[in-house]
C-alpha cells in the first residue's frame, strides 16, 4: 500500500510536470510577436504603439508636468 | 517487486529532471527559417504600407490581412493586390508555423497565431483599418 502510494505520488508529480510543459506560454509569445512586428513594420523604439499601461504612464506624467510648462 | 518500484521511481524522477529542463519559458525566433520569412515580409512592407493607410486593405481579426475596398486603390495597383495580400498571408502562415515549430510544438501553431492577431492589430498605426467580431474598424 506504501508503495503502491509512492508510484501515485510520482505519477501525479508526473503529471503536473506534463502540464507545466505543454502550457502555451502566452506571456512570451505576446513578447515574441512584438519583437517580430516591430522588425517587420520597421517600428522603432518610443515610436507608435505603446501599450495601454505606457500611454496611462506618460500622461499622468505629462499631467505632473503640467505647471512647470508655463 | 520491490526492485520493479524503485526502477519506476528512478525513471520517473529522471523524465522529471529533463521535463524541468524543457520547461524554460523563452521562445525560440531566432532560426534561419524564421528570419527568412522576416526578411521577405520586412522587404514587401513597403509595398503593403500606402494600402493600409488609405484603407484598401485591413488586419483581419485572425492574424492576417485581406483586401477591404479596392476602389481605395490607385488603378495601377488592383490588378497586383490579391497576390501580395495572398504572399504575405502565406508568409504569415509560415511565420506562425516556424515559431510552433522551432520551439518543439508545431501544436501551438494555432495560439501563436492569436498571439500575433491581437500585436498586430495593437501596434497598427492609426488610420488602419482591423477587423474585430463586429466587422471592420478604423484605429
Amino acid at each position: 500500500m506504501k508503495k503502491f502510494s509512492i508510484i501515485l505520488l510520482f505519477a501525479g508529480l508526473l503529471a503536473a510536470c506534463v502540464t507545466i510543459n505543454i502550457y502555451f506560454p502566452a506571456a512570451e509569445a505576446q513578447k515574441v510577436a512584438d519583437e517580430i512586428i516591430d522588425d517587420v513594420w520597421q517600428i522603432k523604439d518610443g515610436e507608435q504603439t505603446k501599450s495601454p499601461k505606457a500611454i496611462s504612464e506618460e500622461s499622468s506624467e505629462t499631467t505632473d508636468n503640467a505647471p512647470a510648462a508655463d | 517487486m520491490k526492485k520493479t518500484i524503485m526502477q519506476y521511481a528512478l525513471y520517473l524522477m529522471t523524465f522529471l529532471t529533463v521535463s524541468l529542463a524543457y520547461a524554460a519559458p523563452n521562445l525560440e525566433i531566432n532560426t534561419p527559417a524564421i528570419n527568412a520569412v522576416k526578411d521577405s515580409m520586412q522587404s514587401r512592407h513597403n509595398a503593403l504600407a500606402p494600402h493600409y493607410q488609405s484603407g484598401a486593405i485591413g488586419l483581419t481579426n485572425n492574424g492576417f490581412i485581406s483586401v477591404r475596398d479596392a476602389k481605395a486603390l490607385p488603378l495601377k495597383d488592383r490588378q497586383g493586390i490579391n497576390a501580395l495580400v495572398s504572399d504575405e498571408n502565406s508568409d504569415r502562415k509560415k511565420l506562425y508555423k516556424e515559431i510552433a515549430v522551432a520551439n518543439g510544438h508545431p501544436e501551438w501553431e494555432s495560439s501563436i497565431q492569436e498571439s500575433f492577431a491581437g500585436r498586430w492589430i495593437d501596434k497598427a498605426k492609426s488610420g488602419w483599418y482591423y477587423q474585430d467580431a463586429s466587422g471592420w474598424k478604423q484605429k
